[in-house]
């Protein structure tokens, strides 16, 4: 059933009538980036004020691919059961060329995860869920149809001016949280350009829904016979609604491109007639982005950041990670934990994250549409390959789905422990009883104790870790114990097979300082 | 490893004359693609990153 866009009320804010006491937290934007951030930060007792311009969720299924890190986030602030009830998991990807499947791939790697690789699910359905919580949430503040129209930051917070159906307004606080994604007018109001390359590739992107069963896969065509763009994706979704992305190549006219005369026929050579068309939308391939995330009092997280081309999943799963990056520390600042440098150290990750997506992302943009000469020889010649050799199927590109960046760090580690789990990582997950190992860790800094028990440290509670074949493999290697200090965004800062409370005090304050 | 730039194929008289055999009778495309394929598959054969970037480098050098 095509979605039902009901608007969430709008209620006048209180600043229309008396100036409002300063803010810690203001976020604007309230798309998956901002609402997750503003979840987490009340997760960890951080009040914040969202605002959003529009009262509605997003149309159309935009981003709908969730990685499993993502999945992860979703179960901390507690929208997980609603997510894996109502979407579509999925592991395996088919590629094909022309109209022959050339290989498929299956991203399962057996028992040790709670979460699927993969799930579908329409940007709209999340950010009901999202929202729901958030306006359910005593320690968040989400005002609808309340859009930011300037922004005036100083050395240490920030006024925002904000336009209602009522009127206008202004707040205080002592940070302002840019969430408004790849338009993002607080970018625009500071006079901040993006730096990098944009594509002429475009593609038509469609909902459609039909009474089918097609497999829950991710089906990706290079060349294929039913369209003469150069590349088609289609993925299935909740409620019968099936997406396809259709690459248009450079000279194709978006408007002319998204007429239902155009899409529809279009549309009837992948999945047959009998469909209806629930949103059609073009755009195109770009990697750009912000030179710094942070500016003074104002940080960028999500689109408004960087814009990452689509195949791969890496924009809004990597916008998610931003947001889980930045709460802890944001939190730990405005509570005097830790020193306003720390923010720094989510400018750095985050950079090191968009770059890695935004090259991910660009070399699969020029697999699926090379230049002409040698760079389309190689493609299509790898592609022949892919048929009779398994190995020519690891340069197949059709979009490298996304992980979670591993940080740069200087981080305590040992070699002798699994590379999966080192320091920059996020923690793997594993079963622990009959729960799961990262529904165990708390909102703050912990010392998992492996084998072994935990030398006393102040201010850092200790988790035994229960030893499983998954632990094992992702934990120990060949050490016969270890201790691993987890950051409260579940990332490994430190890990050691042997340590004092000297090293791990050290490396917790590290943790908390920022330091790579 | 490192590269080998000595001679390292016992007859390569031989080894050209296949090579320029498997080229007969095809047209300047689809030599380019059978050049394309080959450099590919013996490129995962060597495997080794160094080995293939002094590969590169050599065949840059003028």
């Amino acid at each position: 059933m095509a979605h039902a866009y009901a608007p969430f009320p709008y209620v006048v804010p209180p600043g229309l009538n008396a100036p409002e006491p300063r803010h810690k937290v203001v976020i604007i934007g309230a798309g998956p980036v901002g609402l997750v951030l503003a979840l987490d930060l009340a997760r960890r007792g951080t009040p914040s004020v969202l605002l959003e311009a529009g009262d509605a969720v997003a149309t159309g299924s935009r981003a709908m691919g969730w990685s499993r890190r993502s999945l992860e986030i979703f179960d901390r602030l507690g929208i997980a059961d609603k997510v894996l009830e109502k979407g579509v998991p999925w592991s395996v990807g088919r590629v094909c060329h022309g109209d022959d499947e050339i290989f498929s791939f299956d991203l399962a790697e057996g028992p040790g995860d709670r979460m699927p690789p993969f799930l579908n699910l329409q940007q709209y359905h999340v950010e009901h869920f999202l929202s729901d919580r958030a306006l359910a949430d005593p320690l968040i503040d989400l005002r609808f149809r309340n859009r930011v129209t300037g922004i005036d930051p100083d050395a240490d917070g920030v006024q925002v001016t904000i336009r209602t159906p009522d009127g206008g307004y202004m707040l205080a606080a002592d940070y302002a949280i840019a969430c408004d994604g790849a338009r993002s007018t607080v970018r625009a109001m500071l006079d901040l350009d993006f730096e990098g390359e944009l594509f002429e590739e475009r593609f038509l992107i469609a909902d459609v829904e039909m009474e089918g069963d097609l497999p829950s896969e991710r089906w990706f065509w290079f060349e294929p016979g039913f369209h003469d763009g150069q590349s088609a994706l289609l993925h299935r979704q909740a409620d019968n609604i099936y997406r396809i992305d259709l690459q248009l190549g450079p000279h194709a006219d978006p408007k002319e491109e998204s007429r239902p005369e155009k899409v529809i026929p279009r549309i009837e050579q992948v999945i047959g007639p009998d469909f209806e068309l629930d949103w059609v939308s073009v755009y195109s391939f770009q990697c750009r982005r912000l030179g710094e995330f942070v500016h003074g009092r104002v940080i960028f997280a999500g689109d408004s950041a960087h814009l990452i081309p689509p195949f791969g999943a890496r924009g809004a799963n990597g916008g998610l990670q931003d947001a889980d990056n930045l709460g802890w520390k944001l939190a730990a600042v405005l509570d005097g934990r830790a020193p306003p440098s720390l923010i720094d150290s989510y400018n750095r990750e985050r950079v090191q994250a968009a770059d890695e997506n935004i090259r991910q992302s660009s070399r699969a943009t020029r697999f699926m549409g090379p230049a002409n000469g040698v760079e389309r020889l190689f493609r299509d010649q790898i592609l022949a390959l892919a048929r009779k050799a398994p190995f020519a199927r690891d340069w197949v590109n059709s979009g490298r789905l996304s992980t979670p960046c591993i940080y740069a760090t200087t981080g305590p580690d040992d070699p002798r422990l699994p590379a999966i789990s080192r320091p920059g990582a996020v923690a793997p997950d594993a079963p622990q009883g009959a729960g799961w190992l990262l529904a165990a860790l708390g909102r703050d800094a912990m010392l998992l104790a492996i084998n072994c028990d935990a030398p006393a440290v102040a201010d850092l509670p200790v988790l035994p870790v229960e030893v499983n074949p998954a632990v094992v493999a992702r934990y120990l290697g060949r050490a016969g114990r270890a201790l691993y200090l987890v950051r409260p965004d579940q990332v490994i800062a430190a890990r050691w097979v042997e340590a004092d409370a000297r090293q791990i005090a050290k490396a917790l304050a590290a943790l908390w300082e920022g330091r790579a | 490893m490192s590269l080998i730039d000595t001679p390292n194929i016992d007859d390569p008289d031989d080894f050209l004359a296949e090579l320029l055999a498997a080229h007969r009778g095809l047209t300047e495309a689809q030599s380019h693609a059978l050049n394309a394929q080959l450099l590919l598959i013996l490129a995962n054969h060597v495997g080794d990153p160094a080995v293939l970037r002094a590969a590169l480098a050599l065949a840059r050098q003028r």
